[in-house]
Formats: C-alpha cells, structure tokens, sequence
C-alpha cells in the first residue's frame, strides 16, 4: 500500500512553547487513521498542520510525492470535518453540501446528481431544503460528513467530529462514519481524546503526548501491547505494580520478583536487571491461593463480570476483574485474598526509562 | 491544541495585507495627520516666531478662555450628576417593577437620546425661550415671570434630559444581569431592603453606572449645538473653538488648534480615569438566575410608573413640540398666522439643496461606513497582532473626540498643499466616516468575537480562497451586526452639527447647518419643519434599528 501521507520532522512552536515536537508519520493510501492523545498534546494542532490552518515551523508533510508546507489551505484538496461542524448558517443544507462543489465551478447538473448522492449517503436527503438552524446535532453532524466527502478529497480531516454528541448518538455517528469511510476509501485523519473510540473506529491508532508520539498501531497492538506505561493508562485501565528483574533461567527470559509474594518468568525483548514495572488490567490479575496478600475493598457485581477494588497488604489498591463465566464465587468486601497475574499477558517496562521489556 | 492561528502568510499577502496597509495609509492620512498637523500648529502663533507656547500661555491667563474652561467643567460635572440622579432610580424601577407600557417607555428613552441634541435645545426654546410659547402664556395670563432658560441652567437642563438615557441603559443592563442569589444572600445575611440596596446592589453596578456618567460628560464636553443655541453669554470649550475659528478666518487657526488639543486632552484624562477606577472593581457576573420583576397592582404600580412618565415624557416632549411647531406659520412678530405647510414649502423652495446634501453626504458616508467597518472589525478580531490593535487604537480615537475639533483637524490639514479638500462634498464625508465608523467597527466586531472561526476555515478547506471567503461567508454573516451598528452611524451622521459648521461651504451646507442658521435667524417655523424632518428620519430609522438588531446590539 502507498503511503497518502507523510509527516517527516515536523514541529510546531507557539512562543516558547512547542505544541508538535518532531513528528514523523506515514499514513497508508485508504486508511483510517487517528491521532489520539489527552486535551493539549497537540493532535488538533498536527491536524491543523495537514489542513493547512496551521504554519509548520520545521519539517515536511507530503501527500504522496508533493511537498504541501507551501500550499494554501483552499488548494490543498482536503474535506475537513470540524469540532463544531462549522455549517454555513445562512445555506440551506443542499447549499452547504454543494459549496465545495461550485468553487471547483463543476457543471450544475453534476453537482446536483452528487449533492444528492452525498445526501443519500448519510441519509438526509430528506432534509436538503432545510436551514442548518432547524437541525438537530446529529443531523448537522451529517451535513458537515457530507459536504466535506462529496468534494472526493485526497484526505480527509476530522477534529473530534463526535464530541459535541450525546453518548447514545455518538456511538451511532461512529459506525455510519467507519462504513462510509470503508466504503468510498478516503484516507482519513481522526482526532479525538476519547480511547474507546479510537479504539473502535481506527485501522491505526497514534497516541501522542506533549506533542510526541508514545506508540503507533493496530487498536489490538495498542491495547494488547503498550510500549510504555502512559500508553497502558491512557487506554483501558492498568494497574502498575513494582517488581525487581533480574537474570532468567533460559536466555530471553528474565526472572521478575514481586516482594516475596511473587517470583516468576516473563518473556523479554533484551537483558535487563533492576527495578521494574508490571502493568496489567484489571482481567489480566487474578484471585488466587497464593500471590500477594490483599483485602477486597469493595466488589461489584456488574452481571458478565465482578468488579473488584483490592487493597494489596503494602498499601496500594489495584483493580481485578473476574468474569462470571470463569467463576461462579462472589467475593464480599473485607475477604482476605491472594492476587497474583499471568506472566504472558502483562506488559513489563525498566523502572528509570519506562522502556518496554516484554514481548 | 484550540490555539487557532488564522495566519496563512503566503496566501494572506494578496488580499489582507494589501487591506491592511490601505487601512493603515487611510487611517494615517485622515486621522493621524490631522491631529498631528493641530498639535503642531497648536504650538505656533502669528504673534511670535518659531515655537511658542503663546496660544497656551494666553489660555491659562486670559480669563476669556479660561473661563470656558471652567464653564465646561460645570455644566459637565453638574449633567454628570444629575443624569445618574435621574437615571440610577428610572432604571431600578424599570428592571424591579411591572411599570405600565415598558416598550413605548424604552423607546421614548432611547428616542431622546438619538435626536440631535441641538433639536432638543431648539425646542425648549421654543417653549421657555425669550418669545417662547409657555414664557409669554404665563406672563400674559398669569403675570408670572419664568427663569431664564438661557445660559448655565438651560444647557445643563437640555443635558439632563437629553443625555440621562446613557446612565439608564448602562444601570438597567446591569441591574438585569445581576444574579438574585447576590442579593438574597444579603437578605439572609440579615440585611433590610433599603440598607440591601446601598451595601450590595448599588455597589456591584457601579462600574456600569460610571461607565454611563462617563459617557454623559464625554458627550457634553464634545456637544456644540447645544451651548450654542441656549447658552448665549455662557461659553464652552466646543463654542469658544467654533468663535476662535471663525474670528480667524483667513489666519491659520493656531489658536483654535491650541484649544482643540486642551479638549482632547481633557477627554483622554477623563476616559483614563474612568479606565483605572473600572478596571479596579470590574465584578464579571455571569447571571444564572436574573432578579425576578416584582408585580405591583393598584395604586402602588401606578406611584412606581408615574415618575418614569413623568421624565419620559419631559425628555420625549421636545421633539413633539418640534414637529407641532413646524406646522404652525408665524408673521415675523411671532403671531400665529395659521396651521399649514408654509414652513415645508419655503425650506422646499429654498433649503433643498441642504436637505438633498444631508441624505447624499450620509448614504455616501455609510457605504463606506460598512465597507470599511466589515474589513477593520475583521482585521481586529481575527489578524490579532500588533497591527491589529494600532488599526483598533486610531480607529477608537475620534470616538472620544468632539466633533468641532475633528473639523478643525480637517481643516488646518486639508486647507492647504498638498492635499486640498476643504469646502468639498469629500471632506463632509470623510468627517462622517471617520467620526462614525467607531459605532460600526464595535457592532461588527462584538458580532464576529462570537463567530466561530472554523466556519471560514471550512470553506478555505473546500477551495474558497480567503479573499472569497470573507464576502462569500464572512461578511454574508456578519451583515446583521454590521448593518444595525450602519444604522447607528446613519442617525447620527444625519443629525451630526458640530464638525458640519467648520467644514461646510455654500454649495455642501446640511439640514443640521440649516438649522442653526434659520435658529439664528430667528426663523423658527423654517427650523421647526427642518428639525422634524431629522426628527421623522431619526424615529424611523431607530424602529429599523430595533426590527434588525433584535435586541442583539446594544445602542450605546
């Protein structure tokens, strides 16, 4: 697959402030790619950077083989869909669709025919008279999808399309916009802060932070496997729990020793000693006979699985998950428990770097 | 990142560069240079050579000028005063209480203020003047020798009522945004009504009832017309500038200038003061659960309306006594010859040109007005910068200027090589452009701070250049704030005196010039049918204003 986009170098500076830090991206011809990251850690600006709003201080963007730092935003050949859907207020819906349209000054007859596809597309045709004032969120979200894909861009753009939806509408908006983004083949660009989302919606994910990317991947990738603790946070819930590393019995196995309650084997990438960090999700620990010795706090049953806040014997409470297809026993608050975690699945990072050191 | 930057350097170079340094040569060349060229020649006499503080000197020491000095500062304390005395208790009752007709009430209020305030002066003249109709009812039928209503108590009078309507927008604004949770506290707190009134209410709205006082004494230090026509003896700075000008006709107006730059002076140390004692204790409120109107039945509603009546109408009464009085013809003597259209048909036949001028002279000066309003409110809001805030600065500046000075500006810069434009129809619009594009500029812009830039980003992104995007989208959006603040410019630039009677020649005289001449003509049915003529135009006007702004743009 070529590549539609390419982000070599690039930085962004306000004052002394840099907001992009060094970027480097390439974004496949047809993918749906989504930069995701907390408020302020500059995925908004990158994506500025792309639709030409914002000035790029150092390095590249290509679309393609062209270089796109010098080209104005209105020739740069991009639908964009914005935060706010930014519909024009005095155009009727048709009108608003049909605005790219006419600045490329196409024929009338074939604007008409692909408003009307557009519309149908996102299934408002039957709202194609009507001012943007007399619309729902929902519906003036779908204007702006259509009048941002109709145009046929080269890329398209969208900055947090979903956030100013309620929860319900959102999780709509996010299927009709996954199958019509498989459907016509636009190289998209999302943006959110929302994990789930991205995780639902996104071929690749970038999760960046301060302005740098933490880890590039498949959805699947990043969740299954973070490349360092803010990544393991950031999506899902972790649980870090320190541990010494130490020489394992057999090469490319370390020894991973957790107080006196823990002592096994993990899988790692190179040899390490040390300090270190496990990181596991709440269905990655497990309750068990022996492990290290903690108090459940507070369990919920939640029907397919039991929530449980635990309180390990050294002052630091974890969450465990146990589904109840596995387990039929119900812990109560108070119990006295062992929790312990498979050694294959959690990720393990050095303490100074928070590199990763597990498979 | 929500940092939106707008700026597309290349791209912006064609159209928004080029509007910014036409903007900034324009501004440079009609307000810059007008006002540097007085201050320079406020420092240069006929009687001495080189350099001189002569004009300031004769200032301070002459008590001919200082005098005016004083005189201003009187009758503009004095009006200061009694507009918050009359405005503060005129906006409580109409905020707190069910008044009778609170529309009608508004609108004669607001009507008062946009009438031009010579008009007003004009018409208490009519009644209380030296052969004015209630002046000879009571003296031939009562016996009863009335006041003079000329000199200090007059002006100060045509002040109050004309201008108590600033303090009362200002008060009302923010007595209705003030959060009643405030005020019940203080009630829980176990505080009375009245003491509640003087230790919460009236302190958290004083920086908006100051506001309001400061636009009362910024307008009475600029107004020429009135001192002029009812002040008689009593002189003011405006009319001292206007006399100095006139008895130097064919001089070169040193010390008018000198005088001109002692005004402005006086309204930027005002405005700085204002500024520093707001700025102190400015309460941001944001009201969650606006004060509650407090109905009143019977007896107690009607005591509640009748003080508001009873100022409506007296400040509303002039412009009714105008347009009776231009229907009524007079022999020379003043005896009542009958009720007809007398008055009309001589200004028709011989005032014409001055009433074709007015309206040309205005709907020339708001195409402008709104072209250049739309182009500087954008630059303001959206190319924030340095440049932006230079071209804010000197674009706010005649703002606070009285229009005579503005005038003599004009001319001591345009009377001369190498630009000569005085007694042209341009200059007259080039004063009413600079003098009321302000009004425009902050309606548009207060109209775009709320407009979401990504909406003009979105259609760049869809191919639209910037240039076409700004009158495709931009300006198709902010037309409704821009056209009501045009409105604005409009009624005053038909009722504007004070910077017409310096720049005005034969061919480019207006109604308002008219006016005041046919006042001192002492043919007051002519004035009286021209004055309603501004007067019908102004009511019209502002039903207009109201219809488009829809409560969105606040007049003052």
């Amino acid at each position: 697959m070529s590549n539609a986009v390419i982000i070599r170098d690039v930085i962004k500076r306000y004052g002394k402030f840099t907001a992009v830090n060094g970027i480097n991206l390439n974004i496949r011809q047809g993918e749906f790619f989504t930069l995701l990251g907390p408020s302020g850690c500059g995925k908004t600006t990158l994506l500025r950077m792309i639709a030409g709003f914002n000035s790029i201080e150092a390095g590249d963007i290509l679309f393609g083989e062209k270089r796109m730092n010098d080209v104005p935003a209105h020739k740069r050949d991009i639908g964009m869909v914005f935060q706010n859907y930014a519909i024009f207020p005095h155009l009727t819906v048709e009108e608003n669709v049909a605005y790219g349209l006419k600045a490329k000054h196409l024929p009338a007859k074939e604007i008409a025919t692909r408003v009307a596809e557009a519309l149908e597309l996102v299934q408002i045709q039957q709202l194609a008279k009507r001012k943007p004032s007399e619309l729902s969120g929902g519906q003036q979200q779908r204007v702006a999808l259509a009048r941002a894909f109709v145009i046929e861009p080269s890329v398209l753009l969208m900055d947090e399309p979903l956030s100013n939806l309620d929860a319900k509408l959102r999780v709509q908006m996010r299927s009709i916009i996954k199958k019509l983004q498989r459907r016509l083949g636009i190289t998209t660009i999302y943006v959110t802060h929302d994990q789930e989302e991205a995780l639902a919606i996104s071929d690749r994910i970038a999760v960046m932070k301060d302005g740098v990317i933490m880890q590039c991947g498949t959805p699947v990738d990043i969740y299954a496997k973070p490349e360092n603790p803010f990544v393991a946070s950031f999506i899902g819930i972790s649980n870090f729990i320190g541990c010494k590393v130490g020489q394992g019995v057999q090469p490319g196995m370390a020894r991973v020793q957790v107080e006196n309650a823990i002592d096994l084997s993990i899988a790692v990438r190179k040899p390490y000693t040390g300090e270190g960090i496990i990181s596991a999700r709440p269905e990655q620990l497990r309750i068990s006979d022996e492990g290290m010795p903690a108090t459940i706090m507070l369990s919920t049953f939640l029907g397919d699985f039991i929530e449980y806040e635990v309180l390990l014997d050294n002052g630091q409470t974890l969450q465990l998950n146990e589904y109840t297809k596995d387990t039929e026993k119900l812990y109560p608050d108070g119990a006295k428990i062992h929790v312990t975690f498979d050694p294959a699945r959690v990720s393990l990072y050095t303490g100074d770097t928070q590199e990763v050191l597990s498979i | 990142m929500k940092a939106r930057d707008l700026r597309q350097r290349r791209l912006s170079f064609d159209f928004w560069t080029f509007m910014k340094i036409a903007i900034i040569a324009a501004l440079a060349l009609f307000v810059v240079y007008p006002f540097y060229t007085l201050i320079t020649r406020s420092v240069y006499s006929n009687k001495e050579e080189g350099l001189t503080l002569y004009n300031f000197i004769r200032f301070f020491t002459k008590s001919y000028y200082y005098t005016s000095l004083k005189n201003t500062a009187v009758v503009c304390l004095t009006a200061t005063v009694t507009t918050i005395l009359i405005g503060v208790p005129i906006a409580y009752l109409m905020t707190r209480y069910n008044i009778f007709g609170k529309k009608l009430l508004y609108i004669m209020i607001i009507m008062a203020l946009m009438s031009p305030p010579f008009i007003g002066a004009y018409s208490w003249i009519l009644m209380f003047g030296r052969s004015g109709f209630i002046t000879k009812l009571m003296l031939n039928v009562f016996g009863i020798t009335l006041p003079t209503i000329y000199g200090r108590g007059g002006i100060i009078l045509v002040f109050t009522f004309h201008l108590f309507p600033y303090v009362y927008l200002y008060t009302a604004g923010a007595m209705s945004s003030i959060d009643s949770s405030l005020e019940e506290a203080a009630e829980n707190l176990g505080s009375s009504k009245l003491r509640r009134l003087f230790t919460v209410t009236l302190p958290v709205i004083l920086p908006s009832i100051l506001a309001g006082a400061v636009m009362v004494f910024m307008t009475s230090l600029a107004d020429f017309g009135t001192p002029m026509l009812i002040g008689e003896g009593y002189t003011v700075l405006p009319v001292l500038v206007y006399n100095e000008y006139m008895s130097e006709l064919g001089g070169n107006a040193y010390m008018a200038s000198a005088l001109s730059v002692i005004i402005v002076f006086c309204s930027l140390s005002v405005l700085l003061v204002q500024k520093l004692i707001v700025e102190k204790r400015n309460y941001t409120m944001t009201a969650m659960r606006p004060p509650q109107v407090i109905e009143l039945h019977g007896l107690k509603r009607f005591l509640a309306s009748l003080p508001v009546y009873i100022i409506a109408i007296i400040s509303f009464m002039p412009q009714i006594v105008v347009v009776v009085m231009s229907f009524i013809q007079r022999s020379f003597s003043g005896v009542m010859q009958g009720i007809n259209f007398e008055n009309y048909r001589i200004i028709a036949k011989r005032l014409s040109t001055n009433i074709t001028n007015t309206y040309l002279f205005s709907v020339a000066a708001i195409v402008l007005i709104v072209l250049v309003g739309m182009l500087v409110s954008y630059i303001i809001v959206r190319k924030r910068g340095k440049v932006g805030q230079l071209i804010d600065l000197i674009v706010m500046f005649p703002y606070v200027i009285p229009g005579s000075v503005l005038g003599i500006g004009l001319i001591v810069a345009f009377n001369r090589q190498p630009i000569v434009l005085t007694g042209t129809a341009l200059i007259m619009v080039i004063s009413y452009v600079i003098r009321k594009l302000p009004y425009t500029v902050r309606s548009g812009s207060a109209f775009l701070y709320q407009m979401d830039p990504s909406i003009e980003e979105a259609s760049i992104n869809l191919g639209v250049s910037p240039m076409r995007t700004f009158f495709k989208v931009t300006a198709r959006m902010m037309l409704p704030g821009i056209m009501s603040g045009a409105i604005l410019s409009w009624i005053t630039c038909i009722n504007e005196l004070s910077s017409s009677i310096m720049l005005y020649s034969g061919k480019t005289s207006t109604i308002a010039v008219a006016i005041y001449q046919e006042v001192m003509r002492m043919s007051d049915g002519t004035a009286a049918a021209l004055a309603t003529i501004l007067t019908l135009t102004t009511i019209l006007s502002l039903l207009i204003f109201i219809r488009v702004s829809k409560g969105k743009v606040s007049i003052i």
